[in-house]
């Protein structure tokens, strides 16, 4: 499965942050989204997951075939590890979450209760999710948070494997992932430099500063 | 989405959860009444069915900012909004398993408490009736008023100016059902007004509520 993007324009709220953001990623392959701080990574990870409508440009892909991962874990404290992987399995209508928890080592941790966990441990049950969902692009918005070497290498096993079974990955982070054949796009370059379409501070800018 | 419903169940059980918080409050609200109004009984059961209604109608409040927020919060609701299960789908399990952890529990304790504020005979089955009737209802508005305040902090209340004046044919239909039961007048009308109001809000807000959450996750 592959996604494409055509000269995207995205926004965060009432601000315009992207434009013209144009890649493609095949089925098999990974992109890996790099960018300063305020970039705009979230943005257009949240853009491409279709949570905000983008203000321009085409996303070529089903967006049932779009797995998001988040900054946050969505992980509910007061249910075990087994309890919120069958509640992604179900809400996802997949059924056996056993390859997830052997991807990321979770059987030592099956009973116990997610607001019982490190923070690593947390992060590691939040990425099994991906593979519960079954879904096969993968869009991750700094998936290493937290993890240690260890854990990034499983991490790292666990994408590999996903794109030699035909999906696709774009992901944002700051740290080397060990995925060499992965495609890099620096997305600072896409930044749009008006922050408003309406923007009814423009003009008294531009004069203050002639 | 039935998994949805079972995690909002198991959440509201499980410690932290709120469960049993609104029925405890409208014990004592109730309770709270007679020693405002004084012991008399005969201005306790005049008063009883607009008290009994009110107290359910307060409780059911207590928690609906709960709704969505929680979710919202551990970024949960962002990863539900891009899984299969449509926005529509979750607001209608959101406000049915609020439904099952509040208004249900009322039902059930009203005739109790309707005992402590000498309601008379007739009125019971009629009490319960119009409870069961329009505490869905209750649900439902609050879920809409629940997506739209969600991501706003401390939004408690601000949802709940939103959502009481939304309340106000339910509990005015609610409780006069419930006075004509106790007078010994015909309650049918009422009753099936209360209804129809319910029918409407499930068939209508959870569009709505969706339309709401989704212009909150942008």
């Amino acid at each position: 499965m592959s996604l494409s993007v055509t000269d995207l324009a995205c926004a965060r709220g009432p601000a315009q942050i992207l434009a013209g953001v144009t890649f493609s990623v095949a089925a098999g392959q990974a992109l890996i989204l790099r960018g300063p701080n305020g970039a705009g990574k979230t943005t257009l990870l949240r853009t491409l997951a279709g949570l905000t409508p983008p203000l321009a440009g085409t996303i070529e892909a089903d967006p049932d075939a779009i797995a998001y991962a988040a900054h946050a874990d969505g992980l509910k404290s007061a249910l075990t590890v087994e309890e919120n992987l069958a509640f992604w399995a179900s809400v996802f209508g997949t059924h056996d979450p056993a390859p997830a928890i052997e991807a990321f080592n979770l059987a030592p941790l099956l009973h116990r209760r997610a607001g019982e966990m490190s923070a690593g441990q947390k992060r590691r049950l939040s990425l099994a999710r991906l593979l519960v969902t079954g879904r096969p692009v993968w869009c991750l918005d700094e998936p290493t948070v937290s993890l240690d070497v260890e854990n990034v290498a499983r991490f790292a096993a666990a994408v590999k494997a996903h794109l030699a079974g035909g999906g696709s990955a774009v992901i944002a982070t700051h740290i080397d992932l060990g995925l060499p054949e992965a495609a890099t796009l620096d997305i600072s370059r896409f930044v749009a430099k008006q922050i408003r379409a309406d923007d009814p501070f423009a003009d008294s800018f531009a004069e203050g500063a002639a | 989405m039935i998994g949805l419903l079972k995690r909002d169940l198991t959440l509201a059980i499980r410690a932290g959860g709120g469960f049993g918080l609104s029925l405890a409050f409208f014990l004592i609200f109730t309770t709270l009444v007679p020693f405002g109004v004084g012991p008399q009984t005969q201005i306790l059961a005049e008063i009883a069915p607009g008290i009994l209604w009110l107290g359910a109608l307060l409780a059911c409040l207590l928690s609906l900012d709960r709704i969505f927020q929680l979710d919202w919060e551990d970024g949960t609701l962002d990863l539900v909004a891009t899984s299969p299960v449509p926005l529509e789908g979750l607001a209608a399990m959101k406000a049915l398993a609020h439904w099952i952890t509040t208004g249900l529990p009322l039902v059930a304790a009203a005739p109790v408490l309707g005992l402590l504020l000498n309601l008379p005979g007739p009125a019971y089955p009629w009490l319960m009736a119009s409870l069961a009737l329009g505490t869905p209802a209750l649900s439902a508005i609050g879920t809409f008023g629940a997506a739209l305040t969600v991501g706003i902090k401390r939004g408690g209340l601000l949802l709940s100016l939103l959502v009481l004046p939304l309340y106000i044919p339910t509990l005015i239909f609610g409780a006069l059902c419930v006075a004509r039961a106790a007078t010994g007048q015909d309650a049918t009308t009422p009753l099936v007004l209360v209804a129809g109001i319910t029918a409407g809000a499930l068939a209508l807000l959870p569009f709505a509520a969706a339309a709401a959450l989704r212009v909150n996750l942008r």
